[in-house]
């Protein structure tokens, strides 16, 4: 015991010395190689997941009932808005019949080739995390239902974000509001490429479009596939302002109330290159 | 014998319930309430544990487990490996250092002693945060979530003095 005193009033003066470095180190290092550190955070989320998953249901019950007060409080312009909505959409039903199957036999007619495979896994989020200088969320699935990473997550209303991190059992969305999401995208009318690059404000920035190309305000943006990962044609927002300050897009989804999310499982068309080296492999 | 690993497991629960609490504090923190805009400045439980108990408790607050609850919370917010833990490390260590000056203070002295730090907590942050992304940030969330922590403070220092009168036995 004496012997160890002495040793002990140096772990304490260095230790802290030494906790202090540590961290930074981590911070830098995690910068450089940042797979190793994944695997770590994932571990470590995949263990508070089902924890959060069983908590975050009384919080969840909280934040319906506020909705529900606030609902009743407004229930008849809401019906008089739905009704409305609801003669809209029926003529816009009839359309999108219509031209579904014109689609279908005219891509009959051409023989076109199929797109990748789509399938879905639906989450409920976890935990909305709050760093403020990150915006992601939870959800409670993970690689054993299939979900990998830059798979998209979509809410009711269109792109949520992507995978960045998977565990076995959760994952972490990277919101499309995110200081890196990037998200290659096209305007729908026009058919201008570009990225919407979130900077953690609530508005992402629609950049690299083609010279001369313009938007503008209340233009569709979806996705366009390119670069992979990604299925095209989800909706991902509409111009909200085209200004000194580059033209920002209003996401579709709404990134404050996510409760359930359907994370897109698509397996991308494989590059013919690709495709002869594995029949070879096969063979 | 059994009655002897008892004391000492009811000893080391004791001992670290300080972490545990605050471990769990900082999973409530991130639980989704949806209300817009609370998930991007929700207030810092971490720091304000970590001051409370470096101030009351630093035998049972080890820097180890300042350290600990910053990796934790790194990994659950998804914000780079290391920045929460250097931070409450850097505020352990201040805390620690002055701590003659929080001994008989009244509790409003000790609040505004947290808001200073609290503040200069948040700088740390949006400078790290600023320096691993390599883009400037606007600083305003840092603000609003240094108000909020500051807010607060009061209530959770309530938690856990009644922790520390109930669970933890007397120096």
């Amino acid at each position: 015991m004496r012997v160890a005193l002495p040793l002990r009033a140096l772990v304490q003066r260095f230790g802290l010395f030494f906790l202090i470095v540590t961290a930074f180190s981590l911070m830098l290092l995690g910068k450089a190689d940042s797979l190793a550190f994944e695997r770590f955070r994932a571990s470590v989320v995949d263990v508070v997941a089902p924890i959060l998953g069983v908590m975050s249901r009384p919080a969840e019950a909280v934040s319906d009932a506020v909705a529900n007060v606030r609902e009743v409080a407004w229930l008849r312009e809401e019906n008089a808005r739905l009704r409305e909505d609801n003669a809209q959409l029926r003529h816009w039903e009839t359309l999108a019949r219509n031209v579904s199957d014109q689609n279908a036999s005219l891509r009959g007619l051409l023989n076109l080739a199929p797109d990748g495979m789509l399938s879905y896994v639906t989450a409920r989020v976890v935990a909305d995390s709050g760093g403020i200088f990150v915006r992601s969320m939870l959800v409670n699935a993970g690689a054993r239902h299939g979900v990998a990473k830059g798979h998209a997550v979509l809410s009711g209303e269109g792109l949520a974000g992507r995978i960045g991190a998977v565990g076995d059992r959760s994952a972490r969305v990277l919101l499309i509001t995110d200081l890196n999401s990037k998200i290659p995208v096209v305007i729908e009318s026009t058919r201008v490429r570009g990225l919407v690059a979130g900077d953690n404000s609530a508005r992402p920035k629609l950049v690299f479009l083609p010279p001369n190309a313009t938007a503008a305000v209340g233009d569709r943006i979806v996705t366009s596939g390119h670069g992979g990962g990604l299925p095209a044609g989800l909706p991902v927002g509409e111009v909200a302002a085209v200004g000194s300050d580059g033209i920002r897009v209003r996401p579709f989804a709404d990134l404050d109330r996510l409760d359930y999310l359907r994370v897109v499982r698509f397996q991308d068309v494989v590059p013919p290159v690709e495709a002869t080296r594995t029949v070879e492999r096969t063979k | 014998m059994t009655s002897g690993l008892l004391l000492r497991l009811d000893r080391l629960s004791r001992s670290i319930a300080p972490l545990t609490l605050s471990l769990g504090l900082l999973m409530i923190a991130a639980l989704p309430f949806r209300l817009p805009g609370l998930g991007r400045v929700a207030p810092d439980v971490a720091l304000i544990a970590v001051f409370y108990w470096s101030v009351y408790r630093p035998d049972l607050f080890p820097a180890i487990a300042a350290f600990l609850l910053g990796l934790c919370h790194d990994a659950l917010i998804g914000a780079p490996l290391g920045t929460s833990a250097f931070v409450l490390l850097l505020v352990h260590a201040l805390v620690r250092s002055q701590r003659r000056f929080f001994v008989g203070k009244s509790f409003v002295v000790v609040w505004w002693a947290f808001g200073l730090i609290a503040i200069g907590a948040a700088l740390i942050k949006w400078l790290t945060a600023m320096m691993l992304a390599l883009a400037p940030l606007a600083i305003a969330p840092a603000l609003f979530q240094w108000v909020l922590t500051i807010a607060l403070f009061p209530f959770l220092a309530w938690l856990f003095a009644r922790t520390q009168a109930s669970v933890l036995w007397r120096r």
